[in-house]
């Protein structure tokens, strides 16, 4: 299992366009992934609760893979988040 | 496209509202002229003597006006504006409110092979409703191999590979109340500029094939309330296998559309595999295409709702960390 603290760097949150592009890059890989804010742990794989975290600008959230290809979806995901969902 | 010819106007069949209750009455042998055009003309001014622009191609409609002159003619015994009349290439002549031609009308329509026919409509009625056949007749078409159901109200055309389940999803839509329109060949036609109706072709609609029953006859087995013989196109739904490497809407905030004829029909995509109940996502997506209809779309006011929730939630956040 691996995991990393992310900040949201995109100024609307993840609202849900950002959260579907999550999803979808989420499901390509195998291992299982969760998002954490605050406490309060949900599927990376589901968008609706992806919205319920209520991810806003500059909150942090540690992203948790846990499988064959965790090292790999980690970063993919990270990597989402560094360049903002591709907005702004 | 299929010629059309005179015989073709006598042969339809119409119902109702758009009868035309037509009967040959002389000049048989012009029943196999073609109609080029889905219009009409009085002639009127032609008779008089006038030719210009004579538009020749069209229906020629003789009204209570037309045949008072046509009477007055044959009265003096004037029979050149007739022969001028039938020297030109019309496609048929109609006579309105039962009247019957001069005896000089059906013998040169006779001679030059042109067809008369009787109607008993009166003359702005039977041009109302022959405009309405001629431009259902010369309406732009297109067939399209699929399966044509009315689910909620909403015309549904349901696309797909061969195989991919779209006569079996008809048929369960069917026993959920809902009604075949055409299966396997949809005739679709462009009416009124904007609107697509899609039938059935003739003998082989409402039957449908299914592997292992072989054809079924779905008024038999399910009732006439099953069926339907003509409905707009509202939607077209586009059934395929799973594709695990295909990213599939999720969240449906943006309009799909399907150009068919011209004219843009909503349009989804719908991943087959096992476990997904095809029948009720069809009837969830007409009715929330009719939700969308009265103003409603939900995945946009859902969107919306999650960003002023965000917001609130950021302003909360940073008011936090200044106080």
């Amino acid at each position: 299992m691996v995991e990393k603290t992310v900040t949201i760097k995109n100024r609307a949150g993840i609202h849900a366009r950002p959260a579907a592009l999550l999803v979808q890059t989420a499901n390509r890989f195998s291992s299982s992934i969760f998002l954490e804010k605050d406490g309060e742990k949900i599927n990376g794989k589901s968008i609706m609760g992806i919205l319920t975290l209520a991810a806003t600008y500059n909150s942090p959230i540690k992203i948790i893979a846990d499988g064959s290809d965790e090292e790999d979806a980690l970063q993919t995901i990270c990597r989402l988040f560094e360049t903002r969902f591709e907005e702004e | 496209m299929k010629k059309i010819t005179v015989l073709d106007l006598l042969q339809l069949d119409l119902r109702d509202r758009d009868a035309l209750d037509l009967k040959c009455i002389a000049g048989r042998s012009g029943l196999v002229r073609e109609l080029k055009v889905p219009e009409i003309n009085r002639p009127g001014l032609e008779l008089s003597g006038f030719y210009d622009n004579f538009a020749f191609q069209r229906i020629q409609i003789f009204g209570r006006g037309e045949m008072a002159y046509l009477e007055k003619l044959a009265g003096e015994g004037k029979t050149e504006t007739l022969e001028k009349l039938f020297s030109c290439e019309i496609p048929c002549c109609v006579f309105t409110h039962s009247q019957a031609p001069t005896e000089d009308f059906r013998r040169i329509a006779e001679r030059t092979g042109c067809t008369v026919l009787q109607t008993d409509l009166p003359s702005s009625e039977f041009t109302t409703r022959i405009l309405r056949v001629l431009s259902n007749i010369f309406a732009p078409k297109q067939s399209v191999h699929g399966v044509f159901v009315e689910v909620f109200g909403v015309g549904v055309l349901i696309m797909g590979d061969s195989g991919v389940g779209k006569s079996e999803t008809a048929l369960a839509l069917i026993e959920r109340n809902h009604r075949l329109v055409a299966d396997d060949l949809v005739e679709i036609r462009r009416v009124g500029g904007n609107i697509l109706i899609g039938t059935g072709t003739g003998v082989s609609s409402h039957h449908m094939e299914i592997r292992g029953l072989g054809i079924i006859n779905i008024t038999h087995l399910f009732g006439v309330g099953a069926i339907r013989d003509k409905k707009q196109i509202q939607m077209a739904v586009r059934l395929e296998d799973w594709d695990p490497d295909k990213n599939y809407d999720r969240i449906g905030a943006e309009e799909n559309f399907m150009e068919i004829l011209g004219v843009q029909v909503p349009y989804i995509v719908i991943p087959v595999k096992p476990g997904r109940n095809i029948p009720v996502i069809i009837e969830t997506a007409a009715m929330n295409e009719r939700l969308k209809k009265m103003g409603y779309y939900s995945a946009k006011e859902f969107s919306k709702n999650v960003m002023r929730w965000l917001e609130t939630e950021s302003a909360k956040a940073i008011f936090l960390s200044e106080t």
